[in-house]
């Protein structure tokens, strides 16, 4: 009876024990690890460039004679796609997570659900030539002035692509509603539309919020639509009908280009990727800042 | 010389058998609810007196394959509330509901009380003010909140939440309050400020309450009814249901034979 901790049953204990931190700590590592690389090199990077250039320069033009290394046009072709996508994929998304939870039969949800998360399991690059050849060519019946490469069409496509993210998350947060809070509301009279908009949404607010975030990192991150339907065109606008560049889609393009090792040229792609990684990062904690500020009761 | 004292009648069932698909839940059932008075339904656990409850404001509508047959008859409209070409939102319009856990919902103590007269449409700041204080009051909640009508409702304690559902279901001026087990998530002392407010409702509000606690159907009833299996035992002036009762399962019942 006496406690062996070399006995067979406590050393498996121990060696699964250990073998799941480690696989925990692997992770943990690999992020870390990413987070230095991109530090270590950004710090070359901005050791040729000052900050201030970088941050208040209107033109990105570093791979041209006399190189410019203002990230706006970047950080401008990102967001304005990034709004695009969320335009299209807050409300649809929502809409969707509200006829699934409150309004479709168990039946039907059970259907829908899994066909509209296999929306997400396109390859994107299908979506990024769906983008430039059917969606651009129908817009520009409509919209003259758009050009061939744009951020509109992409940006459509891009918050098509992302409403399963949103509507799955916000869906699963709105049916964990407890019915109990919902008899509430249908016994003071509400009807299902009021009750859902009026207590199942802000009692699954923390949950939709993360659906939100999600969908934000999605298109803040997404590549492949932008590169091949946005244009490669670096450009300080808010006009969704130009072409435009985003972070993702430059470091794509000197990523295939032949820009030399250990280069300044070759180093923005560091820096335009930690500016990536500080942007969602930046929606990440908002996230968590509203999740904790509407704290979850139930 | 005519002795009975004279009761006005608010509701009556006649006849209500009601039908979980295929499970028979309520058969029968003939009671009578009187006017300002607390009807309390007592009887053990599944014998039916929620689902009977429930049948007040229609909430079984919420869900599918439930039945009801027979009639509720509103008085003095004289107004089969159980009829499918009545409106189940007219009826919770007018029939409010305070449930066994306090279900506040995710909004500031105003919101909460206001929240019956949003959803009917009223607009005026000065009217809703109006109510939501009135309400609070009714429900002996408004000292203890007045400063912090803007707080989120789940900063209060549980008795709190519990009567602030009361103060919103009171806000919309129902015609009947219905109560079902309200007291069975609190502590005694919440408890007998839920009991002590029944009694002084039952001035303005017919009240009908389920309980598992036959001591508080003793306590705040005008008049009990014994269910058991899905049927009324014995109806009657609650002091002659606990003192007197004329059913000998009534009887094992109050004093604890089974249950």
């Amino acid at each position: 009876m006496k406690k062996n901790i070399f006995s067979k049953r406590y050393l498996k204990e121990t060696f699964i024990e250990g073998g799941l931190l480690m696989a925990a700590l692997f992770s943990v590592f690999i992020t870390i690890s990413i987070v230095i690389i991109l530090a270590y090199e950004s710090y070359g990077f901005f050791k040729a460039v000052p900050l201030k250039d970088f941050l208040t320069g209107t033109q990105w033009t570093p791979l041209f004679a006399e190189p410019r290394f203002g990230i706006l046009p970047l950080v401008a072709g990102t967001l304005l796609t990034t709004l695009i996508a969320l335009i299209v994929a807050l409300p649809l998304g929502m809409l969707v997570a509200v006829y699934l939870s409150e309004y479709a039969p168990h039946k039907l949800r059970e259907i829908i659900k899994p066909v509209l998360e296999l929306l997400a399991a396109v390859p994107t690059v299908v979506y990024g030539y769906f983008a430039l050849s059917f969606l651009t060519p129908i817009l520009q019946k409509f919209l003259p002035d758009l050009s061939g490469f744009n951020a509109l069409s992409p940006g459509i496509i891009m918050g098509i692509m992302i409403i399963p993210y949103v509507s799955s998350v916000s869906e699963d947060a709105m049916i964990a509603v407890p019915m109990h809070i919902r008899e509430g509301s249908y016994a003071m009279g509400a009807t299902k539309l009021q009750t859902a908009f009026k207590v199942v949404i802000p009692s699954a607010f923390s949950g939709i919020a993360a659906a939100f975030i999600i969908g934000i990192s999605r298109a803040i991150g997404e590549t492949m639509v932008v590169s091949i339907a946005a244009g490669g065109m670096p450009n300080l606008t808010i006009n969704p009908l130009e072409a435009v560049q985003t972070l993702t889609a430059y470091i794509v393009q000197v990523s295939l280009g032949d820009v030399p090792h250990g280069t300044v040229e070759y180093k923005t792609i560091f820096a335009a990727g930690m500016t990536l990684f500080l942007m969602t990062l930046g929606f990440n904690l908002l996230g968590f800042w509203l999740r904790k500020r509407i704290r979850e009761v139930y | 010389m005519n002795t009975t004292i004279l009761t006005e009648l608010k509701a009556e069932a006649k006849d209500l058998n009601f039908l979980y698909g295929q499970v028979h839940a309520l058969k029968d059932i003939n009671l009578p609810i009187e006017r300002r008075k607390v009807t309390a339904l007592i009887g053990p656990s599944g014998c039916g007196k929620t689902t009977f409850l429930r049948c007040f404001n229609r909430m079984h509508d919420l869900y599918p394959h439930n039945r009801y047959k027979g009639e509720i008859i509103l008085y003095p409209d004289n107004v089969n509330i159980i009829s499918p070409e009545i409106d189940p939102i007219e009826v919770r319009m007018q029939i409010s509901m305070v449930f066994q856990k306090p279900n506040p919902f995710p909004k500031t103590i105003y919101e909460n009380v206001a929240y019956g007269l949003r959803v009917r449409g009223t607009k005026k700041k000065q009217v809703i003010d109006e109510r939501v204080e009135k309400s609070l009051r009714g429900a002996a909640l408004w000292d203890e909140v007045k400063d912090r009508l803007h707080n989120l409702a789940f900063d209060l304690s549980g008795g709190q939440q519990q009567r602030l559902c009361i103060a919103r279901a009171l806000a919309t001026d129902p015609r009947i309050l219905l109560f079902d087990e309200p007291t069975s998530a609190l502590d005694p002392i919440a408890t007998s400020k839920i009991e002590e407010l029944i009694i002084e409702l039952k001035n303005e509000v017919t009240i009908i309450i389920v309980t598992h606690n036959m001591q508080q159907a003793a306590r705040i009833s005008d008049y009990t009814a014994f269910m058991y299996i899905g049927e009324i035992v014995e109806y009657d002036r609650t002091e002659k249901i606990f003192t007197a009762p004329s059913s000998k399962l009534t009887e094992d019942y109050i004093t604890g034979r089974f249950g």
